[in-house]
């Protein structure tokens, strides 16, 4: 097994062999990306050394202090958090071979073709169709909330391949290229007059069986892994007191005695109180996930921060008085990245109102909850038995 | 940063204080002692102290107790808080022997650690820990006055009054007249403390011995509510599960899983609250912003818990015979003990500098 003290030699190696200062950026994360130091705890010869996840923080924290460029993590969310796990769990060799590398350093960047306008909550309903013509699946749909469309080489897609079996059994997933003539990338504009996100328009999209990850008809459970890992990221996180939405409306309130009034002086405290209470619970849970006692916990925690940044976002709309009645910015612009804090008050509000919809609505993640951590009876379901062509629609 | 978890050593104290109070104190038991001559389960007290030896967790081993911390307490208290159950604990073993480790006190420490003698501090329950409290008269060497809304004074063998000199006084409760009230709680009676010319023992200087004993009450209190709001949401869930109506369990409605589903995760979060105002009571570090937080936290949780508990089980939960409304009154009148919410997020406004307008 890899240890701490052998991944710092290898670390010192890489260093020694492409030194940071003089090597091209691109070169520096290819190296790193074969000699395993990419994602540790990823089988070697695939950018990892199979060793434990958590020793991942050695090689970062020696290569930051070298000064070394980084992979800009950010750039590539979906791929790195999504993509990757899931090719490695399901993708053939070929497929592993050809994608992660690229994927890792940023050459290639990935989207996620998985809501649709009448597949929402509902996502296993889906209707996006693959159809096999000998070796390729000829695709026909809509698609909807893809961030980052318009900068992606490569998409993961779920298509229904069978619509005379139940919803959940019709499902295959793909590797869609982005760059076939048959997508087409509209930006979908928010109501904060940016476009994050986009529409894609697939028309007869030729995708080869070998981009096909996992079986025919697997596709709902090869799905699993991905959403899965949506959630992973938020449990390491280590937040300072007043370090998310509270952070900037207490600022105003201690920057700016003018604009205070006892109403929103008794509200901000509460909110005050519930972001400091939510911190400690998000604490809590990475305590327990380091020590090797994962809990339940995670499944709230998002519900929490929905409400809080909403709230929040609000009163500080309110708190800043004329200024609250104006806005920074309704130009349309296609941001690379989403920016929770850095703008107005006014944007904060409008953005958070998201946060109770993307990546599972409150409404879902309140039956998770009830079902899931409190054993609770699920729903009378009526689509189980039924074929996806008959549902209702 | 705090340590937010529970140890081993923890878990296996909780086992044991949750087996000894499946013993004592039942449902039952609890409702039926509420009208009763001794609204005290001194039964339950006994095993507890003499038994457990949990009365001195505060005091050090030097001085006649367990040497442990607030951590451990705060377990206890967990415990208490989901059998409501009617002991002297947070008052004597807390908030009584916080007031006597402020003083130069030791063979009351000893005493009270012991669990042999049963102390009460003669502050009213509502009082916030900084707030004003009333004091009796120290005229020609002896006590004269009346306090209200004493917690568990009728069990109490010694009373630690504050006087107008500035003294805090112990009283042996034979000395003084204590006069059961009529409470909103009915498992943590209160009780008027008449002083008529009482001799009283000077053990050092009340303001504060009062604040160390009322911060360490607060703080810990958080625990009790957490303790009986995770009581209330599980018994509400269990039952929700087994009650059919149209056919179908009332748990599998998505509207009472909603609320379920919400209510967890403000237990979920008092649990946080609660564990870092303990860890921050035993450390010393950031502890009156953690007692504040967890005290403007926690009471709005608790009533609505056992607020749930109550109108989620209907009917059944309108009666008597039923314990959901012992946790109503117990959590309604945690809401006001040791400070409310707003007398709690007020402290904090000064402690982080989010001023008043």
């Amino acid at each position: 097994m890899t240890d701490a003290a052998e991944l710092q030699r290898l670390t010192a190696e890489l260093l020694a062999s492409h030194p940071p200062a003089s090597t091209d950026r691109l070169d520096f994360l290819k190296a790193r990306f074969d000699a395993g130091l990419a994602w540790v705890h990823y089988p070697e010869g695939l950018g990892g050394l199979n060793a434990p996840r958590s020793l991942q923080a050695v090689v970062d924290a020696e290569l930051e202090a070298a000064g070394a460029p980084d992979n800009d993590p950010r750039r590539n969310g979906i791929g790195l958090g999504m993509a990757a796990p899931t090719i490695l769990k399901y993708g053939t060799e070929e497929q592993k071979q050809r994608y992660l590398r690229p994927l890792w350093v940023g050459e290639e960047v990935w989207c996620q073709l998985f809501s649709e306008p009448g597949a929402g909550s509902d996502l296993a309903a889906l209707g996006t169709r693959a159809v096999r013509e000998g070796d390729e699946w000829v695709v026909n749909g809509q698609k909807v909330w893809t961030s980052g469309a318009h900068n992606s080489r490569w998409a993961i897609l779920i298509a229904r391949t069978d619509p005379d079996v139940p919803k959940h059994a019709g499902i295959t997933y793909f590797i869609c290229d982005m760059t076939d003539p048959g997508v087409d990338v509209r930006p979908l504009r928010q109501i904060t007059g940016e476009a994050e996100f986009n529409e894609v328009f697939l028309t007869d999209v030729r995708i080869p069986d070998d981009r096909r990850l996992g079986e025919i008809g697997d596709g709902w459970r090869v799905a699993q892994t991905t959403l899965n890992n949506e959630r992973v990221a938020i449990g390491g996180m280590r937040l300072p007191r007043e370090g998310g939405m509270i952070g900037p409306v207490s600022r105003t309130w201690r920057e700016r005695p003018e604009l205070r009034t006892q109403d929103l002086h008794q509200r901000l405290l509460k909110l005050w109180v519930d972001s400091e209470v939510a911190r400690l619970t998000a604490e809590r849970l990475r305590q327990q996930l380091v020590a090797g006692q994962p809990g339940p916990e995670g499944a709230g925690m998002k519900l929490a921060f929905a409400r809080l940044n909403q709230e929040i976002s609000g009163l500080e709309v309110e708190l800043r008085g004329e200024e609250g009645l104006l806005y920074d910015d309704w130009t349309m612009r296609r941001p690379e990245l989403v920016d929770f804090t850095g703008r107005d008050a006014g944007y904060r509000y409008l953005r958070s109102k998201g946060n109770s919809i993307e990546g599972g609505t409150s409404e879902v993640l309140l039956n998770i909850v009830a079902e899931r951590v409190l054993g609770l009876p699920a729903e009378p379901r009526t689509d189980k038995d039924v074929a996806w062509k008959d549902l209702a629609r | 940063m705090t340590d937010l978890l529970y140890s081993e050593e923890e878990e296996a104290l909780r086992a044991a204080v949750r087996d000894l109070l499946a013993d004592h104190c039942d449902a039952p038991g609890v409702i039926a002692r509420t009208e009763s001559d001794t609204p005290h389960d001194l039964a339950a007290w006994k095993a507890l102290t003499d038994g457990m030896g949990l009365a001195g967790l505060l005091v050090p081993e030097d001085k006649g107790g367990q040497g442990a911390t607030h951590r451990e307490v705060a377990v206890v208290l967990e415990e208490l808080g989901r059998a409501v159950a009617p002991v002297p604990y947070l008052t004597s073993a807390v908030v009584a022997t916080e007031a006597l480790l402020a003083c130069d006190a030791d063979d009351l420490l000893a005493e009270l650690a012991s669990g042999r003698r049963i102390g009460a501090l003669a502050v009213a329950l509502n009082v916030a820990p900084g707030g004003a409290y009333k004091v009796v008269r120290h005229e020609d060497g002896s006590l004269h006055g009346e306090l209200t809304a004493i917690a568990d004074a009728q069990a109490a063998d010694v009373l630690l009054v504050p006087a107008d000199d500035g003294g805090l006084y112990a009283v042996d409760a034979d000395a003084a007249t204590v006069t059961p009230q009529v409470t909103f709680d009915l498992t943590r009676p209160l009780a008027t403390v008449t002083l008529d010319g009482v001799p009283g023992r000077l053990l050092g200087d009340a303001e504060a011995a009062v604040h160390r004993a009322l911060r360490a009450g607060a703080g810990l209190l958080a625990s009790e509510q957490f303790g009986l709001a995770e009581w209330t949401l599980t018994e509400t869930v269990r039952y929700l599960k087994e009650r059919k109506q149209f056919n179908r369990p009332v748990g599998g409605f998505q509207a009472l899983k909603h609320r379920l589903a919400q209510l967890w995760l403000e237990v979920v979060n008092l649990r946080a609250a609660a564990r870092n105002a303990a860890d921050a009571l035993a450390t010393g570090v950031d502890t009156d912003v953690a007692v504040a937080v967890a005290q403007a936290y926690a009471a709005s949780v608790a009533v609505h818990a056992a607020e749930e508990a109550l109108q989620l089980h209907a009917g059944i939960g309108m009666t008597w015979e039923h314990p959901v409304h012992l946790y109503l009154k117990r959590a309604k009148s945690d809401s006001i003990a040791y400070g409310t919410a707003g007398a709690h997020r007020a402290r904090l406004a000064e402690l982080v500098d989010l001023q008043t307008p």
